[in-house]
């Protein structure tokens, strides 16, 4: 089951007000929304830039700006590998690779069955437990085949 | 006897390697066997090789076992863990692992060793001391302290940070704030969350110290997304800190007020810069502003504001309850007091090592840190993160300090090293350097914007063979145009890891070995 909700005007509307009084609210806002529905709807940007008063143009700059927002609805899982140099020298490219093939899919694509969509991230901190990989909220250090291989699997079963 | 304590890190380079799942095994251990014990979570101790570490406390003293599995819970229990006896994973007394007696904790003298969330145990050892000093001196004493002590930004640009303090405290304007940069972008380095998730409370009670210091009321963290981990444990922090009077209208009982908030990036490496910080936290896109006005004057919605990095607030407790000489009795030339220096990559022996400034980039990789994991030979280190130059075996002798670093077309930065063997492809590292600078580039210049993806070309060019020497040429000039036409360091420092892996290994970009010796 995704862990997000389908997308919802009324819910959204929600999320945006209780968000939208505090000084710079437009990470808040959208960082809120990430977290309800996985993406950031068309229709939100609209929501975001009237209840902020600012432009449609403003709204969608930010949006697309900041890596982490996605337009488009994820996958059931969101598989993040880290592709920084801690990890490139542990052989995170292969394992990059590997995961690539195995889902037949780029960076920031989705699979074909919509279960995981995979990331590229630009260092998890877990640079001493290099190569890092993050499965939804869950982070995962020295990373091989093998545990990549486990994490895959455990996509397709949950 | 007293209720025997089992402390687990809650690190996330603990929990990546399975702290969780060793304290529900230990857990269940407990309850299966009827034993009332109490389960403590802490920072790490940043020794991540040896991670999950846990510890016991055996008569006063900690006894550490480690790299744990919840497999081994059980023959643990069997051993005798809570009274410390033998096993093929103790470690004995972490402080007299080799790696941690070498080290000397200043600013993570309690990361590892407290409950993390524990008003009353931060308090025990030493917490809130630095607080306590900064209210009975006042602002403009603290200020000075600050000063004296040479503490020097350690987010990477390396300035006092007492002068900024000044600068800030001398402006005058009706609001004021401390934003601490918590965005931590660089590879190969984790300090600043390991503060956040292993001591919060030293942070917090470093931004206290900040706000009064300099009149500021409204404090600011703005924390990488890529660590829910330090946010959650951050936040729950501020609320303990909150309930018991350390932060809100009275300060620890005082006429001061100060109130923290946090706010969470969105995945952009040039946030970390500091004025576009400012602006992706007023809700824009963080594009980088040029100086003047400085933060300081004009900073967060035009207020004066001081911007400094986790581990810069971080070591302002330490500096006010021990005073200014004593942290500065540490270090070398004009970096005084102690880093934490990350030690990362393709290391034996990756974690966090705080040491007085001035030991040597060789003593750090070969000796502290055991070289590879890999167990082949060390060929390269990335030092300061993505901006910071390789450094070759021969440049092994520099001392870790701002200036030697710069003498050497090099950078310390937030004090990351990232280690590398004989099988990285350097020319395939410059290329990622040129990458990433594309990636991440705010857009405002064109020698970073445009230059970057140029820089990708060419030196795909260079490692195809087309036209070397016209195109190793090429790509020296454009560095020098990225290095004097950017505004921020990402465009105008990308040309370190690109020039020093070309001058110091050129073989891998299908030069002749001798060029670089040759010009
Ligand atoms: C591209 C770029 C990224 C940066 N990233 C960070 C960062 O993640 N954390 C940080 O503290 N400083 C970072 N800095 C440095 C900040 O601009 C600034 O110097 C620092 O926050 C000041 O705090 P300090 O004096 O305590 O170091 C970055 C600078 C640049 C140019
Ligand atoms: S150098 Fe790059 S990141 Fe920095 S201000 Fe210019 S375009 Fe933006």
């Amino acid at each position: 089951m995704s862990r997000f909700e389908t997308w919802n005007k009324d819910r959204a509307r929600e999320i945006i007000a209780q968000h939208a009084e505090q000084d710079g609210a437009a990470l808040p806002i959208l960082h809120a929304l990430h977290e309800a529905f996985g993406y950031v709807h068309r229709d939100a940007v609209t929501m975001v830039a009237s209840a902020l008063n600012l432009s449609r143009a403003e709204v969608y700059g930010i949006v697309t700006f900041y890596h982490d927002f996605r337009s488009t609805p994820p996958g059931t899982h969101v598989l993040k590998l880290c592709r920084a140099e801690a990890c490139q020298s542990r052989g995170g490219d292969a394992l990059a690779a590997r995961a690539r093939e195995a889902l037949h899919v780029d960076w920031g694509e989705i699979t074909a069955d919509q279960r995981v969509t995979l990331e590229p991230v630009f260092c998890l901190g877990l640079c001493a437990c290099a190569p890092a990989a993050m499965l939804d909220e869950r982070v995962f250090g020295r990373l091989d085949a093998q545990l990549l291989d486990t994490l895959l699997s455990a996509t397709r079963q949950l | 006897m007293s209720r025997p304590r089992i402390f687990v890190p809650r690190d996330a380079g603990a929990l990546a390697v399975g702290a969780d799942e060793v304290e529900r095994a230990i857990a269940a251990a407990l309850c299966r066997r009827g034993i009332d014990a109490e389960i403590v979570r802490t920072g790490s101790r940043g020794l991540f090789w040896l991670e999950p570490m846990i510890e016991v406390a055996v008569q006063g003293a900690r006894i550490a076992y480690g790299p744990v599995t919840s497999a081994d819970v059980e023959a643990l229990f069997d051993a005798g863990v809570l009274e410390g006896k033998p096993h093929a994973l103790r470690l004995g007394k972490p402080e007299e692992i080799p790696y941690l007696k070498r080290q000397t904790r200043l600013t993570f003298a309690r990361c590892g060793i407290v409950d993390r969330l524990s008003i009353a145990d931060y308090r025990a050892h030493g917490g809130f001391k630095g607080l306590e000093r900064a209210l009975s001196l006042g602002p403009a004493a603290t200020v000075e302290e600050v000063v004296r002590s040479g503490l020097r930004g350690r987010g990477g640009a390396g300035f006092p940070t007492g002068i900024k303090w000044r600068t800030t405290a001398q402006a005058q304007a009706p609001q004021k704030y401390i934003v601490c940069n918590a965005d931590e972008g660089d590879s190969g380095t984790f300090s600043d969350r390991m503060i956040m998730e292993g001591d919060p409370f030293v942070l917090i009670e470093g931004m206290a110290i900040a706000g009064m210091a300099v009149g500021a009321t409204k404090g600011f963290i703005y924390i990488r997304s890529e660590y829910p981990h330090a946010v959650e444990t951050f936040g729950r922090a501020l609320a303990a800190a909150g309930a018991e009077g350390y932060l809100g209208p009275r300060v620890a009982g005082s006429a001061h007020e100060f109130d923290i908030e946090i706010r969470v990036g969105a995945g952009a490496y040039v946030c970390g810069e500091e004025t576009a910080l400012l602006d992706s936290l007023e809700g824009k896109r963080g594009m980088v502003r040029a100086k003047p006005p400085l933060p300081a004057h004009h900073g967060l919605f035009g207020q004066p504001t001081v911007v400094n990095n986790v581990i810069s607030l971080a070591s302002v407790p330490i500096i006010l309850a021990e005073g200014a000489d004593a942290y500065a009795a540490f270090g070398l030339g004009r970096s005084r007091g102690t880093m934490p220096i990350q030690l990362a990559g393709n290391v034996k022996y990756g974690g966090l090592f705080e040491a007085g400034f001035g030991v040597t980039l060789g003593e750090l990789v070969d000796d502290i840190g055991g070289g590879t994991a890999s167990g082949r030979p060390v060929r390269a280190v990335q030092v300061g993160g993505p901006l910071g130059a390789y450094f070759p075996r021969a440049l092994f002798d520099t001392p870790f300090d701002y200036e030697a670093f710069a003498a050497r077309d090099g950078l310390i930065g937030h004090g990351g090293i990232v280690v590398f063997d004989d099988t990285v492809d350097m020319a395939r590292q410059a290329r990622f350097a040129m990458e990433f600078c594309a990636i991440e580039s705010c857009g405002k210049c064109t020698p970073c914007r445009i230059g970057s993806t140029r820089g990708v070309e060419v030196i795909d060019r260079i490692v195809r063979g087309e036209n070397q020497a016209a195109n190793l040429a090429l790509i020296e000039e454009l560095c020098a145009t990225m290095k004097l036409g950017s505004l921020c360091a990402l465009g105008g420092f990308t040309p370190y890891p690109v020039l020093s892996a070309l001058k110091h290994f050129p073989e891998d970009f299908g030069a002749a070995p001798d060029r670089a010796a040759a010009e």
